[in-house]
């Protein structure tokens, strides 16, 4: 048995291509569910962001692996650029210090958290994985991105243009709101 | 092998995980930037949901990948209100804490 034989008999009998793909996508859910862990357990807040940073890279692999790479470039784009950015800016703007007042929280706080948190999963996932779902009869369009951009400014046009609206509104508001404070000051 | 990227389920159960993930902080964490963390955290879980049915499921399978980036703009927007309304308690009370928020209390 020569190498390139040893190697199809390897390939054919074990699914190498199939045993690393569940593999990246099992260490795809341990980092999103690990960085979730981190971002709402950790004490100090920096970490928490770095967690959810870590939490968001995990899913877009996961949306990686649901056939739509754009989504999960715009993930990565806008969830770990923009949003965690600025998230960070708001702990330099405002300093929290939780592990100062950590004595000042509720006692029940933690172990009603993790009850609320648990039973919320276990409705969910009870509701989920109990329905019976139905695949598709037909499918119409595969979801690529050259479709999605069509119905970007086709079909959803309207909701789009609202939707940049709304961006706009939320920028111009957080100015005013964060700017009102400084008026006084001076 | 189990095959468990090809089923839907993993990714409800994933989608769940999150969101009570989401929940979880929102109660626990004493600071607003914490629970605006959480509830970044429970944002993620619906698109993850959106994103599994529209993969499995959908007939037209644009529709998910357009709700998910429409609930990332409403993330970007939430994060940078969120943020200027923290700044703002900022000046007023010097914490960010929810515990001395307490004006109302009476």
């Amino acid at each position: 048995m020569n190498i390139q034989e040893f190697y199809n008999y390897f390939q054919i009998s074990l699914g190498v291509a199939d045993v690393v793909k569940e593999g990246v996508f099992l260490g795809f859910i341990l980092v999103t569910l690990g960085g979730a862990l981190m971002a709402t357990c950790s004490t100090r807040t920096i970490r928490a962001i770095f967690g959810l940073v870590v939490c968001f890279v995990g899913i877009a692999g996961i949306y990686y692996f649901l056939n739509s790479p754009f989504v999960s470039l715009m993930q990565l784009m806008i969830y770990v650029g923009a949003v965690a950015i600025t998230i960070a800016f708001a702990i330099m703007l405002a300093e929290p210090d939780e592990n100062k007042r950590a004595a000042k929280t509720p006692p029940l706080a933690g172990p009603f958290a993790v009850l609320l948190g648990a039973s919320v999963t276990w409705a969910l996932a009870a509701a989920s994985l109990g329905a019976k779902w139905m695949a598709p009869a037909i499918v119409v369009n595969e979801g690529t991105v050259t479709q999605v951009g069509e119905a970007l400014l086709t079909k959803y046009s309207m909701a789009f243009e609202l939707v940049s609206i709304v961006l706009l509104l939320a920028i111009l508001g957080s100015l005013v709101v964060a700017r009102s404070g400084r008026d006084k000051e001076c | 092998m189990l095959a468990l990227s090809t089923q839907l389920n993993t990714y409800l159960l994933l989608g769940a995980m999150l969101f009570g993930f989401g929940v979880f902080g929102l109660v626990k964490r004493p600071s607003l930037i914490g629970m605006l963390i959480a509830a970044e955290l429970v944002l993620c879980g619906a698109s993850v949901n959106f994103m599994a049915f529209n993969h499995f499921l959908a007939p037209d399978k644009t529709v998910g990948q357009i709700m998910t980036l429409f609930i990332m703009a409403i993330a970007a927007a939430e994060a940078a209100i969120a943020m200027s309304i923290i700044v703002a308690v900022y000046r007023n009370y010097k914490s960010v804490e929810t515990q001395d928020l307490a004006d109302l209390q009476g």
